[in-house]
């Protein structure tokens, strides 16, 4: 299937501050792609030059084949854009703003009612259509944005920290959505930290940090490179390390526990339990979440 | 960008309406907040300084109190429309909102969104003199029909004077250091711009200072040749000086916005 993002050693300096370090990827058409990264890892950055809004210091970047320092108004008619911040317009109604916005990409007025209600629908926000933008909740205003980014029926849809601050329910509702997209053949290319969003909803992710890539490839498969198949935590007591010590077990200290990646994690735990005699112990299988924290540290990233 | 790069004119589409068809949609939805004060203004200047300080005034320059002031009323009316439109308002949008942030996310580029919003703050003052102008035919002080003009020239001062507060806006830090090109630039403007009175009996450096940059003083030459029926070649000289203040600082605020908001 054709690249519909094509970046090759893509370099962004602010100064002499490298916020996008030399990165290669490049997204298929169809696929959900994720950038998982702490705070600063230069994700939302990366987005922006993708979006055709923030010139790149260096590199190759296409977007449908076309040149994002050339082409930025052809490349913007054929994507849709979720922001990180909501930046809805309050000076109008929930279905002014899709009208609004559909005028920006030269929609017809007519055109765009039609398309506006079934957006609306998709979005769950029919009955919504003549409120004004601050009496929305937070998921509303989410979701309004997603509708907003469909105006124009783009082939490629970006999304930056899409359901930050939601509900668990408005998160199901967005990520639900975003798989119907998905079924329909959109190219989704998304940001998050949130490990159980890039789970649930990518084919593929990137985890960056400090503006590099560090793995590519399907969640999956990266779980299974870097965390194994399980994880059995004990607390972290001098005793316990001690004892995991002489079990020859391989180990992690992260903060009050310690994790051992494994394969068996029956007998592991059993081993613990028998030898060690810990406060307590979890097998658990392990997660993307085990992966990010291998690869980016879990020091703060402030 | 260097200083060159500040001058380079922009590349506009169509699309640029776009910016200006927001905005209008914003103001006719609070249509009848925006249509008080443009009709209360020249009123209460007129009442206060045009019969009240003008009963101690005979005549300046062989016209009344009242007629000599009702030309700067529209002027001072235009300046404040088209600067303040695109120095709070626009601020707000671009830093409060975030509107400008939405509207790039489409074809748009950043260099049409600024076009329209001064395009647009040209289009408040055309407003606000049309909705003046009849005030001031209540009350007998400008001539007709010769004072019509003055709402097509309102277009072209009122870009002069969004693109200014365009400048500011681009380089203001914040909000509240706005209040300083108010305070020191528009204020002095609106008093000695031969506004309530005569340029002439200022000292001659403060005139040639008066007529060197301050462009309300163009502006009030214009607006009272006109409405007194004055007409001499020398609105010539004030329409290049606008025409061509304008065209600088037009490209000039553009640029110092793409300086600020591209990053």
């Amino acid at each position: 299937m054709a690249d519909v993002i094509v970046a090759q050693d893509l370099e962004k300096r602010f100064g002499d501050f490298v916020a996008v370090d030399r990165v290669s990827f490049s997204v298929r058409e169809g696929e959900v792609f994720g950038f998982l990264g702490p705070n600063g890892a230069g994700k939302t950055t990366t987005m922006r030059m993708i979006q055709c809004v923030s010139p790149k210091t260096s590199g190759r970047l296409e977007v449908f084949g076309m040149d994002v320092s050339t082409h930025p108004a052809e490349i913007k008619c054929l994507i849709g854009v979720v922001p990180q911040e909501t930046n809805l317009d309050p000076d109008f109604s929930v279905q002014e703003n899709l009208m609004v916005y559909s005028r920006y990409f030269d929609i017809p007025a007519g055109t765009a009612r039609g398309a506006i209600d079934s957006l609306l629908d998709f979005v769950q926000l029919s009955e919504r259509k003549d409120t004004s933008i601050e009496k929305l909740s937070g998921g509303m205003k989410r979701r309004l944005i997603l509708a907003r980014a469909l105006v124009n029926n783009p082939r490629l849809l970006i999304l930056d920290e899409p359901t930050v601050g939601l509900d668990p329910q408005a998160r199901h509702l967005i990520w639900d959505r975003l798989r119907a997209l998905r079924s329909r053949g959109n190219t989704i290319v998304l940001t998050t930290h949130y490990m159980e969003e890039a789970a649930q909803l990518c084919d593929r992710i990137v985890i960056m940090d400090q503006g590099r890539i560090l793995e590519l490839g399907r969640p999956q498969d990266l779980v299974r490179k870097h965390a194994g198949g399980d994880i059995v935590e004990a607390d972290n007591k001098p005793e316990v390390l001690a004892c995991l010590g002489r079990l020859g077990e391989r180990f992690e200290v992260a903060g009050e526990r310690v994790q051992v990646f494994t394969s068996q994690p029956r007998e592991v735990t059993a081993a613990i339990l028998k030898e060690c005699s810990p406060v307590e112990v979890v097998a658990r299988p392990s997660s993307l979440e085990d992966v990010f924290l291998k690869l980016t540290g879990r020091r703060l990233k402030e | 960008m260097s200083w060159p790069g500040l001058l380079s004119p922009p590349t506009l589409t169509r699309r640029t309406l776009k910016v200006w068809q927001r905005n209008r949609d914003v103001f006719t939805k609070t249509f009848r907040v925006n249509f008080l004060p443009p009709l209360l203004e020249p009123l209460l200047y007129l009442l206060s300084l045009g019969y009240g300080l003008g009963f101690f005034v005979n005549q300046i320059q062989g016209v009344s109190y009242p007629r000599f002031i009702a030309p700067a009323l529209l002027a001072i009316s235009i300046m404040n429309a088209g600067f303040f439109e695109t120095t709070y308002a626009s601020y707000v949008r671009m830093y409060f909102q975030k509107t400008f942030d939405a509207i790039i996310a489409t074809p748009l580029s950043i260099e049409e969104v600024i076009t329209g919003e001064i395009l647009w703050g040209a289009t408040r003052s055309v407003i606000n003199a049309s909705i003046m102008l009849p005030v001031l035919i209540v009350f007998g002080v400008v001539d007709l029909p010769i004072s019509l003009v003055i709402i097509p020239f309102a277009f072209l001062a009122g870009f002069l004077f969004a693109s200014i507060g365009m400048c500011f806006t681009a380089l203001t830090p914040n909000i509240d250091t706005l209040n300083l090109p108010t305070f020191l630039f528009v204020t002095p403007m609106f008093l000695f711009s031969g506004t309530f009175f005569p340029l002439s009996i200022l000292p001659v450096p403060i005139q040639v200072i008066a007529t060197a940059v301050l462009p309300l003083t163009h502006v009030v030459i214009i607006t009272r040749m006109i409405t007194l029926s004055q007409v001499t070649p020398a609105i010539l000289v004030s329409l290049a000086w606008i025409v061509m203040v304008a065209s600088v600082l037009f490209v000039l605020a553009v640029n110092l916005m793409k300086k600020r908001l591209i990053v």
